[in-house]
């Protein structure tokens, strides 16, 4: 199989998989327990002419396969429909707060990228600064996130004074959380990378490298690291869908705008369009990073390119 | 003045403690030594010590080009790797870096530019190397990957090359040209340390020879002497044990006080009947008409290189792999294109060895339960169970204490002998050996060989032994098939197919072998 044909059908899956968690998304709300009258009437028994307008107005009157296909369609052209709660519409909603979640997970995944690289270029077959960062590897990933945070605006905000305590309004303001977010994840990234690291080193071509005079920053950074990159990535991938929830909790510790808020008070709500624009959002956000990994995978290694030898 | 001075060297591991006890090498500018020894003996870590690599080393003198390097830093060793010892390890598949295109590996070696690594490239004899530059090791051939490593090795062309196994996961032909490749090197002048546990690649590059056992130099001296004239028992061992036409029928290792039981082969009980097996994967044939029949205590080797389909054969044999087209009959039944249903009953009369027993055991097994396991198809439980398993493990002179290891305990040798106790538990009326020895030293291959003529004699089983070492062959089976490309292109009786080869391709493969 050719590399261009083994892309397309990745991208294909990929777009396979984002259609299945649309319906799914669909469905499971549709099963769930609560119903969109009670939602907007509110504890007033409504009357049965009240109960219809709503129902017609929302469109739920129409059998479940032309809702459902409907729904599809508008959701390939962008439209997410309505909030129940907000009367706004969702798309803009979510977009508007999606940019800090992303500016909140991509300075932490920058955080977490350097931090596990550099210890685990730093401690690989390093007994005693393995042991070190390891341990505090260990602390981090124990450690919650948001329990992090405190303690990183209690010492940094409250004490020294350095970083804002809340918002969103400069660069400033984003370093405590992406550092509370980015660490925990990057300790995961650096105990695993630095396992591989080691294994990579004790590959023969190493000695092979060592032996025509390389010294050992070339070793690992040009040698080493491809090698052991190749599982920290797909970990990697995994762990920044999760940085999405994460986000979540964080951004109520710092008092940050984005999409985590918005999912907490319409899931709180049960405003369901924004609560099925939530999932589809994040399901797309995984499908994406998953379909990255594994073509940074292609790129990294190029023995399965070709499917093995 | 010598390349290499070294007097009383000691080399220790942290938590290991002293592994080589005290030996004194010299190597002259252009002379090519050999270090001889299994694994464990301290001969690669002898020759790593040479470029500052690995164990702590202490010695009464230790001098390159007349430097004394017991003082080196890693800054000071950097400066003799690969600019005045080059390194070539085995398999290059594993010791050139598989992530980075063979001409960026030149560069990284020391090529100052794109025509150096062109010029360093044909130099080892690689044809159209402007080609090779930007592919990787996996997409090179066997021989022409061993060529590119020996290219980076040499690339700042240093006064002498270790290398260590260079041939030894490499096919015959392949073999043979990777040693010319090393003797017109040594006879440019040169010098080279050989380092490998096969006497015959040793006999054909090295002028002077050492062999070591334990981290010590038992005999020392000029090849041709140590080879005919062995003066210390562990080289006379070492000789004896490696398996040729001279060794038919007899046993290789030193126990070889009791010859071996007689053999039976009744031709007139088929074992195994193969009719025009065909197979291919993802449109490419991998087996090609392949006809055979085998008789009850009858050894039928299948030699052919990596590629040659042979361990397709043996998988469509064991019921692994289903073939295309073509027929496979057991004991005259129905073995192949059946539903498992119906072959399961019948698989406990077919039994495999594989290459790498530790790969073939579950890691948390016992031995008592991975022999005992391969019974589970008989229906034998219990008391009989244990008794089998206890007569079995006697029979491959393991004793009773090892029932409760498991394979990580076990030294190469005992694990390949759990493997044949296993595989002859059942009782099999055939056993397929796909390269049961090929990764083994040539004393433990010894045991083993010794172990399977035996066993097959005593049981009368039908062996199907699938090699690429011709030696092996040669000494073990009685009819031998040649393949090649998924074809069969020679058969018949092993002597004669030695002696008398009539395909051109066997005699290539005969001319290959290097000899003592």
């Amino acid at each position: 199989m050719t590399l261009g044909r083994r892309i397309a059908g990745r991208v294909l899956s990929g777009a396979l998989v984002l259609l299945a968690a649309i319906t799914l998304a669909f469905l499971s709300v549709h099963v769930a327990p609560g119903d969109i009258v009670d939602i907007i009437v509110g504890d007033q028994i409504p009357a049965p002419e009240v109960e219809a307008a709503i129902r017609a107005e929302w469109g739920l009157d129409r059998p479940l396969i032309v809702q459902y296909l409907s729904y599809l369609g508008r959701v390939l052209q962008g439209d997410f429909g309505r909030s129940y709660m907000l009367q706004t519409d969702v798309f803009p909603l979510l977009t508007g707060q999606l940019l800090p979640t992303l500016k909140l997970t991509a300075a932490a995944f920058v955080v977490a990228v350097v931090f596990a690289v550099v210890t685990a270029l730093l401690t690989a077959h390093r007994p005693i600064g393995g042991r070190i960062m390891g341990g505090l590897e260990l602390f981090l990933v124990s450690t919650p996130s948001f329990w992090l945070g405190i303690v990183l605006l209690y010492v940094f905000s409250f004490t020294l004074k350095i970083f804002p305590v809340a918002g969103d309004r400069s660069f400033s303001a984003l370093v405590l959380p992406a550092l509370a977010l980015g660490l925990s994840l990057g300790a995961v990234v650096a105990q695993v990378l630095r396992q591989s690291l080691e294994r990579a080193l004790e590959e023969p071509f190493a000695l092979t490298v060592r032996s025509w005079g390389a010294g050992e920053g070339t070793l690992r950074l040009r040698h080493a690291l491809r090698h052991a990159a190749i599982p920290s990535v797909t970990l990697a991938g995994w762990l920044i869908g999760g940085l999405l929830g994460g986000a979540v909790i964080t951004e109520q510790v710092f008092g940050r705008p984005g999409l985590g808020r918005v999912t907490v008070d319409a899931v709180l709500s049960k405003d369901i369009p924004v609560v099925l624009a939530v999932a589809i959002f994040s399901s797309a956000i995984y499908v994406t990073l998953s379909t990255a990994v594994d073509l940074l995978c292609l790129a990294l290694d190029p023995r399965i390119r070709t499917g093995g030898r | 003045m010598s390349l290499i001075d070294i007097k009383g060297l000691h080399i220790a591991f942290p938590g290991v403690g002293e592994v080589v006890h005290g030996i004194d090498l010299t190597i002259a500018p252009g002379e090519s030594v050999a270090l001889v020894g299994e694994s464990g003996s301290g001969k690669s870590v002898t020759a790593r010590s040479l470029l500052g690599l690995g164990g702590i080393v202490r010695a009464e003198r230790f001098t390159i080009d007349g430097e004394d390097v017991r003082t080196h830093a890693e800054r000071d060793w950097r400066r003799i790797r690969g600019r005045r010892i080059g390194y070539v390890l085995q398999d290059a598949l594993t010791s050139l870096d598989p992530l980075r295109r063979i001409g960026q590996q030149v560069a990284d070696a020391g090529a100052p530019d794109r025509a150096g690594a062109l010029r360093i490239l044909s130099s080892v004899g690689i044809p159209a190397p402007e080609t090779r530059l930007p592919q990787y090791p996996h997409q090179l051939s066997g021989g022409l990957r061993q060529r590119a490593l020996i290219g980076t090795a040499i690339a700042r062309e240093p006064a002498l090359v270790i290398a260590d196994e260079p041939t030894t996961a490499l096919d015959v032909t392949v073999q043979k040209q990777i040693l010319d490749l090393l003797e017109a090197r040594k006879a440019a002048g040169n010098a080279l340390l050989l380092i490998s546990h096969d006497l015959a690649v040793v006999a054909r590059l090295a002028s002077r020879v050492l062999v070591m056992r334990n981290g010590r130099v038992v005999e020392e001296g000029p090849t041709s002497e140590v080879l005919r004239h062995p003066r210390h028992p562990y080289t006379r061992q070492l000789l004896d044990a490696i398996p040729t036409a001279a060794s038919r029928g007899k046993r290789l290792a030193p126990r070889g006080a009791d010859p071996l039981p007689p053999k039976h082969i009744d031709a007139s009980r088929t074992v195994l009947e193969v009719q025009d097996l065909h197979k291919r994967f993802s449109g490419t044939p991998a087996v090609n008409g392949v006809s055979f029949r085998l008789a009850a205590g009858e050894a039928l080797g299948i030699v052919g290189e990596s590629g040659s389909g042979k361990t397709t054969v043996a998988r469509m044999v064991m019921g692994l792999t289903e073939p295309d087209s073509g027929r496979i009959l057991l004991d005259g039944q129905q073995f192949s294109r059946i539903p498992e249903v119906q072959r399961r009953p019948l698989r406990a009369g077919v039994q495999l060895i594989a290459q790498d027993p530790l790969g073939s055991f579950d890691p948390r097994y016992t031995v008592e339960r991975i022999v005992g396991e391969s019974l589970d198809t008989l229906g034998v439980f219990g008391a009989e169970r244990r008794a089998r398993v206890r007569e079995v493990l006697e029979a491959v002179h393991l004793p009773e204490r090892f029932l409760q290891s498991r394979p990580r305990d076990l030294s190469g040798g005992q694990r390949q002998r759990v493997a044949i106790a296993r595989a002859f538990a059942p009782r099999p009326r055939l056993i397929v050996a796909d390269e049961p020895v090929s990764a083994l030293d040539v004393s433990i291959q010894a045991q083993v060989l010794d172990l399977l003529a035996e066993l097959q004699a005593e049981f009368g089983t039908a062996l199907l032994f699938i090699s690429h070492d011709l030696g092996v062959v040669h000494h073990l089976t009685d009819r031998m098939i040649v393949m090649r490309g998924g074809e069969v292109v020679e058969e018949g009786d092993v002597t004669r197919v030695f002696t008398a080869p009539k395909a051109p391709y066997t005699r290539e493969l005969i001319a290959a072998i290097p000899t003592l």
